[in-house]
């Protein structure tokens, strides 16, 4: 079918997507979940592997209890009902990456059900039900070859603990199933159950979405889209398959059940091939693990030691703060980021001030560097420091980003940045006169021009004052001192 | 050097061995060769091991007696040979159970029971023949060969431990590890008139047992009598946190429980043990067997265990099923056999095609079969609650008896051969071994006379984990009977001629 651009308002509003995601999340234990071996990223190839990880003849799993309590955490985070036991289960299927010919999973017990998480889109709070959270074991890391002669495996992923995490079919927008997934993260990060980074494979998400027209309760067929390796490609996988189902449906064509992947370079799905979608798992209990029993006394001590949700740190930050919704939002999304905020307020009570160098400088910053904020020098007490250097006048805004972005990149204290390279705001009446004096001398047109009534003509010649200081000139009494200097000279004439 | 021949070093049996490399008049490099002395001889006869690790077991056996001559405190077993059914994983030896697919596989680990025999301070001498993946009951479904009956080497040893019921029948090993998932340990012990015991399902680590059925294989042992049987189990039983369906428990002291009272005991003898499926011979023996323990005190009555039609078609759903999982990882790619490279899909048919056997490659579709969708509920899901059905009936009967009795086989020893065409007529020989797996029970099979010249084993069932209960009952049976003091012709002969 041909690639379709977008959906007129008519079909829009007379078809609506229904979409479920499900979403598997590493979770970050030392150990891996049925072994003890290492599960740190990026060792050097199978490294870190044992018979168990390695499926060898004989050898058996043994639960990782701290892998249970960070899938409890995670549960309990989604408010999702745990019950008083859970089993595991083999999901049978042939694949390299496999290395027991069957994945440890969980069928029908799974470790939560019944959740819910809340996201907001466009102002509009929306609760979006998790059907179940259940744990898993990772496979191999498969490294093909260019060329396509053969394939390498990584064992060292294999064993790494993964909870999957299934929504009800709520998600009605792409922008909805972007929130959701960012609300996870958030959530996910805030209970320090993963890392969540999607670019790592700690993080991955696959999609189950039909259409339907407005107005009914009935399901349409359900495709599933798999392969979606970015925040970018699940919106526009999603954006791509609503419009080739709306326009299926419109044109009277069926919706074929399915899976396909989504095609980054073309910027389409295309059916999977048939094998993968025609499985038969063939779950059944695991007999080399003994049923969880998940004591309500145990689930209670997860609960009560559980880290502040981050809805729960948004409304505090609104109440406590007196910040607006969307600051808390921002400043709220990254667990490390709020708790940067949350210290620097405590050494500078100016919530908004701060705030606002956060949204504006440090998350760009970070942004560019692609750099978590933990792995950069940036301290609370710096940019403290720097708001009370402009505070009192030492520095203006414009200096200020400048020292920012070098305590930024090398942490070094704001205050001795400024005096080393003579930063400071010029203060001194007569050094900035005399500048004043000379940028009058020198721009005639200008002076021509604010005397003939364009108070526009007043900002360039304040702005030639701040070039010849550098910035570092006052700018009020830049101001201040060029309408003297313009007085000076009409006064000569 | 001791004046003691390699021929009655091999006669003395493992506990008096044992006395004897304590009291210094043996070595064990002196037992350690007149074993692989006599492996040499008599092997290629009888088929019992697939490996024989000369060179390692002779070095095991140096290093015991030179912490022996240091004064070194070492275990009362320390020095003794040992076989090793080719399931359980050797470090640095071959297990290849007895399949093509993992003929040159060789494990990076010891399975716990290895490491534990090891600690003993035992000699493993090498691994023995069995049905492939020990799935069997003759001992035929070997890759390489079939292993043979030394009561009579045209007769099938049973099945699946059958090189570690021979290696020891034939004294090739003083004692043996099998495995037993339906009746792999005590059928074949059964056959070679040895005592074999199944422990309770969790008593014995299964890390580093290749699995066949998980729910239901547990590692157990082959022993000429039942005080030898008390000693190797204590070695090998035992809480392992690598096994999660291991019992949080210590074992109790086996040895020490041997002499434990019979007189007043409860017998229920199961009616089933005496119907039409049941060899007369064999009934017979079971009689006279039941008439010695009554002469021993105990009470004696009847029971009828009417889920027994029913263990059979369930554990051949149950089995195979998780067989059919657990087979899977023999894919080519990390090791064992790799039949092909042209792709992903042909690596896997060509390899599991070749590497395989016919009663393997059966089972494996069987267990594929009812686990299907849309068969789940009606094989597998059944065959569950068949299997909770077993227990109780179990559970209550053993509520009114102390032990249970039944035939270990219906049959003695049949003929190579005789039963290799019929598949469902072999799994018949494991009809009243199969409930005691399904329910997780303990159960010893003793050797309790003969048939034909050919032994016959009674079955003695406990209750769960009371392994030193049946054990003090089959020492004091076989010490009345002395039934366990008959050895077979020096097989040596006898299999030459044969061939």
């Amino acid at each position: 079918m041909a690639h379709v651009e977008s959906l007129d308002a008519e079909l829009q509003a007379a078809y609506e997507p229904v979409i479920g995601l499900e979403v598997h999340v590493e979770l970050q234990t030392d150990s891996k979940v049925f072994c003890s071996c290492p599960t740190t990223f990026g060792a050097e190839p199978n490294t870190q592997v044992c018979p168990v990880c390695l499926g060898l003849p004989g050898a058996l799993p043994v639960l990782n209890r701290r892998a249970v309590e960070l899938a409890l955490r995670a549960a309990l985070a989604l408010h999702c009902t745990i019950p008083p036991e859970c089993k595991f289960d083999r999901k049978n299927y042939f694949y390299p990456d496999l290395p027991k010919g069957y994945q440890i999973s969980q069928y029908d017990q799974p470790l939560g059900v019944n959740g819910w998480l809340e996201i907001s889109v466009n102002g509009e709070v929306r609760r979006i039900g998790i059907r179940r959270v259940h744990m898993e074991e990772e496979t191999a890391k498969s490294v093909h070859v260019a060329g396509g002669t053969h394939t390498l495996l990584d064992f060292n992923r294999a064993g790494v603990p993964l909870i999957e995490i299934v929504s009800e079919p709520d998600i009605r927008t792409p922008e909805e199933a972007r929130a959701y997934l960012n609300e996870l993260q958030s959530i996910m990060r805030y209970m320090e159950v993963s890392d969540c980074k999607m670019e790592e494979g700690s993080l991955r998400c696959d999609a189950n979405i039909s259409v339907r027209p407005r107005g009914t309760d009935v399901l349409g067929t359900l495709v599933e889209i798999k392969n979606m390796n970015s925040w970018r490609a699940v919106q526009k996988g999603l954006e791509y398959e609503i419009i080739r189902q709306t326009r299926l449906l419109s044109d009277g064509e069926p919706v074929v059940r399915e899976t396909r992947h989504w095609d980054e370079g073309r910027g389409i799905t295309r059916p999977a091939r048939g094998k993968e979608e025609a499985h038969d798992y063939r779950y059944f209990p695991e007999p080399d693990l003994v049923p969880l029993a998940l004591d309500p006394a145990w689930v209670a001590e997860v609960k009560a030691t559980m880290p502040e949700l981050p809805a729960e740190r948004r409304a505090r930050f609104v109440r406590d703060f007196g910040l607006p919704a969307y600051d808390a939002e921002v400043l709220c999304a990254d667990p490390a980021v709020a708790g940067f905020f949350e210290a620097t307020v405590a050494l500078y009570p100016q919530p908004k001030q701060v705030s606002n160098w956060i949204m504006k400088d440090v998350l760009r910053l970070l942004n560019d560097a692609g750099l978590p904020l933990a792995a950069t020098p940036l301290r609370p007490e710096h940019l403290a420091e720097l708001c009370r250097l402009v505070d009192q006048g030492t520095i203006n805004l414009t200096v200020a980003r400048q020292v920012f972005e070098e305590v930024f990149a090398n942490g070094r204290a704001p205050a001795e940045i400024v005096a080393e390279k003579g930063l400071a705001q010029i203060s001194d009446e007569s050094a900035l006169l005399k500048v004043a004096r000379e940028v009058v001398a020198g721009n005639p047109d200008a002076v021509k021009n604010y005397r003939s009534g364009k108070e526009k003509a007043m900002g360039f010649l304040v702005g030639q004052v701040m070039r010849a200081t550098k910035g570092r000139a006052n700018p009020e009494l830049a101001t201040a001192l060029v309408k003297k200097a313009l007085a000076e000279q009409q006064g000569q004439e | 050097m001791s004046g003691i021949s390699p021929r009655d070093i091999r006669g003395l049996g493992a506990t008096d061995i044992a006395a004897a490399l304590r009291r210094r008049e043996l070595t064990s490099v002196e037992v350690t060769q007149a074993y692989l002395e006599a492996i040499g001889a008599g092997n290629a006869g009888l088929g019992a091991y697939l490996t024989v690790d000369e060179q390692e077991a002779l070095a095991q056996a140096r290093e015991v007696d030179a912490r022996r001559a240091k004064g070194e405190e070492l275990g009362p077993y320390a020095g003794v040979p040992v076989a090793v059914k080719d399931n359980i994983s050797t470090r640095g030896l071959r297990t290849t159970c007895a399949s093509r697919i993992l003929e040159n596989y060789v494990p990076p680990y010891d399975a716990t029971v290895v490491a534990r025999l090891r600690q003993s301070g035992l000699v493993v001498l090498g691994k023995t023949n069995m049905d492939e993946f020990a799935m069997g009951s003759s001992g035929e479904n070997s890759a390489f060969f079939p292993a043979r009956n030394p009561w009579d080497p045209s007769r099938v040893p049973g099945g699946s431990s059958s090189g570690s019921a021979v290696a020891v029948a034939a004294s090739l090993a003083p004692w043996a590890l099998g495995s037993d998932t339906g009746g792999s340990v005590r059928q074949p012990a059964s056959f070679c008139g040895l005592v074999g015991v199944k422990p309770t399902y969790g008593r014995v680590s299964r890390y580093g047992l290749v699995a066949f059925a998980s729910s239901l294989d547990q590692i157990g042992t082959l022993t000429h009598d039942a005080a030898e049987a008390a000693a190797l189990m204590g070695i090998i039983s035992g809480y392992d946190p690598a096994d999660s369906t291991s019992v949080p428990e210590p074992a109790p002291d086996y040895p020490a429980l041997l002499g434990r009272e019979i007189r007043g005991l409860r017998v229920g003898v199961v009616r089933e043990g005496f119907g039409e499926g049941v060899e007369p011979g064999v009934q017979e023996a079971l009689r006279r067997a039941l008439d010695v323990l009554a002469g021993l005190g105990a009470v004696m009555g009847e029971v009828s265990l009417s889920m027994t039609t029913y263990a059979l078609p369930a554990y051949y759903v149950i089995a195979p099923a998780e067989a059919s999982s657990n087979l899977a990882r023999y894919d080519g790619v990390r090791y064992g056999l790799r039949a092909s490279n042209r792709s992903v899909t042909d690596m896997y048919g060509r390899t599991r095609q070749a590497g395989f056997g016919p009663e393997v490659k059966r089972r494996i579709m069987l267990g594929t079969y009812a686990l299907s969708a849309g068969y789940y509920d009606a094989y597998y899901k059944k065959a569950q609650q068949i299997r909770t059905l077993i227990k109780n009936e179990f559970s209550s009967a053993l509520q009114s008896y102390d032990v249970l009795v039944t035939p270990t086989a219906p049959s003695v020893a049949f003929r190579l051969g005789e039963k290799a065409a019929d598949p469902v007529q072999m799994y018949y020989q494991d009809y009243f071994t199969i409930p005691v797996n399904m329910a997780g029970l303990p159960a010893v099979s003793v050797p309790c006379g003969f048939s034909g010249g050919l032994p016959v084993g009674m079955q003695l069932i406990g209750r769960w984990f009371d392994e030193a209960g049946l054990l003090a009952i089959a020492h004091a049976y076989l010490e009345t009977t002395g039934w366990h003091r008959f050895r077979p012709e020096p097989a040596v002969s006898v299999a030459g001629e044969a061939r």
